[in-house]
């Protein structure tokens, strides 16, 4: 192995590009305009660019992180709500525009990802809260002419003396006043909304068919197109013979764009239609060479080879296992996997007299009006991002090809396009979750401590791919040839100087490991990739967790009990695991039924899971999973909860049937046919346990994904005396 | 000109017989709240009423509902006027993204048409079309089962709003 040198270390510790993330420390746009993206009305007062009061006493919130689902908008409503005054619920809901006064804290950019957004946004908007609350009370004393010991405020009023005044009553004055800065913030114990049950800000939009995705913009004269693009990535089209699909009903328009061929109609039918008439041609690429058994191939060559990257050493790890009293080595495979958010990839951009107005739910409303920008020459100042809910985002929402494809067809045509890619193309067209391989060697000494920790993980990085995406967001006004420079650096830097941090999180930081090295082998084959639910935790928890299955066996204890015992110096995973572990030992399963367990941290979040289940003619069938979870404070609980079920089932689906296959170069799946996704009938029954807890809440939207896999490869151990060590899970 | 009763009114479409009646519904009468997920019928978001029955219609060619009373989402009930079920799909914070959800509640619906006291087997059976990539199924099973009859009628005699089955 090539030896780290410490500078290399100290970069990788200092650069703020952290493990599961867009994680970039300063802001890289600088230059977004000062005016706020907030429509006044008339009589309203806009303190500041998340709130508006209007002259009736409604409260909008201006919500700066993007609802894909995981509740962004509950939590962050209920902590401004909370120091405000407001009831959460009492919010009218707005969906911010593009300013920087809108980037996430955690990342210095407008951006939702990485499950920070509670823990980031926790002390600015409580903040922001608590600020205008006194300015209102500040109004009041001037207004009302009495002392502010005497008032409270409560449900978006002032109450002085038992009597209500709307907060609009004082906005006129506050107004004139100057805003109070670093008030004091309330004391947990005083909480209203913060930590208590409360229904879901966005259920009632969801529940009525009346919730606005992207795909549902709509006005006149909007123009629909569908792209065909190349069956292996990355390759140019050669040539196209449009004469059938340009005489079909309603299309107006086949244009070449950068990703393909793109087909213009004017309705979504005619579009689809005409696609369908169309055979383009396309060039080869390297990647045509390739199917999923050579991948995995590569991959093991490299891991037999001495190009490894260190990521992390400590302790003397040769030593160690030359030393321990037991030794095992084990491999486990991941394989590639699509997103598959239910509402498909799609924009709807109207260009008009130098302006544009852009629909599309993102993951990163900058990053979208960068490349509207980059791609049509439009100053940003003069480009409106109108964001929406979000059909599922699981990662996928943060690249943003569609956005350049509708641009690129708007321009060209001179019509305003609404792009909606189909399932097809999200499977076989997207941005994938790595395939992985990992070995795992570790020696044991006599007592079941673990003394030497040696992993290895051999696949593609996604932060190369994800800078090739968001560079050009968000450096919309710089060149081809700097942009292809940078991105070019990225992926060197990644693959022979430091370990994208994305393909090796989760390998070695839960246990107390003191002799351990974290190797890394880069092997691309050209299949694009980005973020999946959790990111590399997803695969290296499964093989992280089955390794401790497999060495609490060879070390004679109990896997919860050998958990235990070597976490000692991570006291909040070691109490994760303990509860868990007194709820698994009182579970009586039924005949034929087997527990299987597993913990991991990810995301500042420390969660275990047990899974209960029985394999009937060589089915796994999983009953019961129970989660136990500490995320800090709860802010919402009922979302904490629903996040950790729809993990469970988001990571079920992965373990039981998740993959993507390569036959040459090309993905074979298509849709949910051969890419199944879980269902109400395979669903088992799943009770979440929250740790209480006074720390600052942690994330909540991938943690629950990584330990589900192994828990139910550790069940399907104890039921057949099988260590499945790839994914998905199958039996024969 | 393909006529068809659209939640409670007559319509007439000149769009080519072969579109799915989804692409009808949503681009030409604006009806958005039904989606579009799969296109192959596979994942029930785009499941609407079609004589009271549910079905796919992103499968389902315009010609092939003429004459018929179709619902969408849009006509089973509004944000002031809730349908049960939509009612206790926001008490039991059902929705995570709500992408998949009004189809979720059209199959829903058109199972307690026919069947006002689902077993949970039977709701299982009556969604196993409808896929939630967020994992919402176990409030979905649950809220679906507290509008049953027989739990309607145990929370009306005890005034117990929780879900009892």
């Amino acid at each position: 192995m090539k030896a780290i040198n410490l500078s290399r270390r100290q970069f990788l510790k200092n650069s703020g590009i952290v493990g599961g993330g867009l994680v970039i420390g300063f802001s890289l746009t600088g230059c977004s305009s000062s005016q706020l993206p907030i429509n006044t009305i008339e009589g309203g007062y806009v303190p500041n660019a998340f709130l508006q009061i209007t002259s009736t006493n409604d409260i909008h919130f201006y919500c700066p992180r993007d609802e894909m689902g995981q509740g962004v908008m509950t939590g962050l409503s209920t902590l401004i709500g909370e120091e405000l005054g407001v009831n959460p619920s009492e919010f009218i809901l707005e969906f911010a525009g593009v300013h920087s006064d809108y980037n996430n804290p955690g990342m210095g950019v407008q951006a939702t990802g990485g499950s920070n957004a509670m823990n980031a946004h926790y002390t600015q908007l409580r903040q922001v809260g608590a600020d205008l609350r006194q300015l209102l009370l500040n109004a009041a004393v001037k207004d009302l002419g009495i002392s502010s010991e005497t008032m409270t405020t409560n449900e978006s009023h002032i109450i002085v003396e038992g009597e209500k005044h709307p907060f609009s009553r004082f906005i006129a004055t506050a107004a004139t006043l100057s805003l109070p800065a670093d008030t004091q913030l309330k004391s947990p114990a005083d909480f209203k909304y913060i930590g208590k049950d409360a229904i879901r800000v966005d259920g009632l939009a969801k529940a009525t068919g009346t919730a606005e995705y992207g795909i549902d913009a709509d006005f006149p004269g909007m123009h629909y197109a569908v792209v065909k693009r190349s069956p292996v990535a990355g390759a140019k089209l050669r040539r196209v013979d449009k004469t059938a699909a340009n005489q079909m009903p309603g299309v107006t328009d086949i244009i070449e764009i950068s990703s393909g061929v793109a087909i213009v109609a004017q309705k979504y039918w005619q579009a689809r239609q005409a696609a369908d008439a169309i055979s383009p041609e396309w060039e080869t690429v390297p990647l045509a060479a390739f199917d999923t058994a050579r991948i995995k191939s590569d991959y093991s060559s490299a891991l037999a080879s001495e190009d490894g990257l260190s990521a992390q050493e400590e302790g003397d790890f040769a030593g160690a296992i030359n030393a321990a009293a037991e030794t095992l080595e084990s491999e486990f495979w991941a394989p590639f996997l699509a997103h598959a958010p239910l509402e498909p990839m799609n924009a709807v951009l109207k260009i008009e007299n130098g302006e544009a107005d852009l629909w599309s739910g993102t993951q990163g409303p900058a990053g979208a009006q960068g490349l509207v920008a980059r791609f049509s020459g439009i100053e940003t100042e003069n480009i409106r991002v109108h964001s929406s809910y979000l059909g599922g985002g699981f990662g996928r929402r943060g690249t943003l090809t569609h956005i350049i494809e509708v641009t690129e067809i708007a321009v060209a045509t001179n019509k305003p396009i609404k792009l909606t890619w189909t399932r097809e193309d999200d499977i076989r067209h997207g941005f994938y979750r790595p395939a992985s391989l990992m070995k795992i060697k570790a020696g044991l000494d006599e007592s079941g401590n673990i003394t030497a920790w040696q992993a290895n993980r051999a696949g593609g990085n996604i932060t190369p791919e994800t800078l090739k995406n968001m560079l050009p967001a968000l450096l919309p006004g710089i060149g081809d040839g700097p942009l292809d420079f940078l991105t070019d650096l990225a992926a060197d830097v990644f693959t022979g100087v430091i370990p994208d941090p994305s393909s090796i999180e989760g390998l070695a930081e839960d246990y107390d490991l003191p002799n351990r090295e974290v190797n890394h082998f880069t092997v691309e084959h050209g299949l694009p990739l980005t973020f999946w639910r959790s990111v590399g935790h997803s695969q290296n928890a499964f093989a992280k967790e089955s390794m401790m299955d497999e060495l609490a066996e060879k070390a004679g204890i109990d896997p919860v009990a050998f958990r235990l015992q070597n976490t000692r110096n991570n006291p909040r995973l070691h109490n994760v695991i303990r509860v868990a572990g007194e709820r698994m030992k009182a579970m009586k399963p039924a005949q034929g039924r087997h527990l299987g367990f597993a913990a991991h941290g990810s995301f500042g979040t420390d969660v275990a899971e047990i899974a209960e289940i029985s394999v009937e003619n060589g089915r796994i069938k999983v009953h019961k999973v129970t989660c136990v979870v500490d995320c800090g404070i709860a802010v919402t609980p009922d979302v904490v909860r629903a996040q950790m079920e729809g993990s469970v089932l988001f990571g079920l689906t992965a373990a039981l049937y998740g993959k993507l296959d390569i036959e040459n170069g090309e993905i074979v799946q298509s849709n949910f046919n051969d890419y199944p996704i879980l269902r109400m009938n395979e669903t088992p029954v799943i009770d979440v346990v929250i740790i209480e807890s006074g720390d600052n809440p942690t994330g909540v939207g991938e943690p629950g994904v990584p330990p589900i896999a192994p828990a139910v490869a550790s069940a399907v151990y104890a039921a057949t005396g099988n260590r499945l060590r790839h994914l998905p899970l199958r039996l024969s | 000109m393909i006529e068809f009763v659209l939640n409670g009114e007559t319509v007439r479409t000149d769009d080519a017989p072969d579109t799915p009646l989804l692409w009808v519904v949503r681009d030409t009468f604006k009806l958005m709240g039904s989606k579009f997920g799969c296109g192959a019928g596979l994942c029930g978001a785009c499941t609407m009423h079609i004589d009271g029955e549910a079905a796919r219609t992103c499968v389902m060619p315009v010609s092939a509902v003429a004459g018929k009373a179709i619902r969408t989402i849009e006509g089973l009930g509004t944000p002031d006027d809730l349908h049960p079920l939509q009612a206790a799909w926001v008490e039991y914070n059902v929705p995570q993204c709500g992408y998949c959800q009004s189809g979720q509640i059209m199959s829903a619906a058109a199972l307690l048409a026919r069947n006002a006291d689902p077993s949970e087997a039977d709701v299982e059976s009556a969604m196993a079309g409808n896929i939630c990539r967020c994992g919402c199924y176990p409030r979905i099973k649950k809220a679906i089962l507290s509008t049953a009859a027989s739990s309607l009628a145990y929370n009306a005699a005890t005034g117990n709003g929780e879900v009892t089955a």
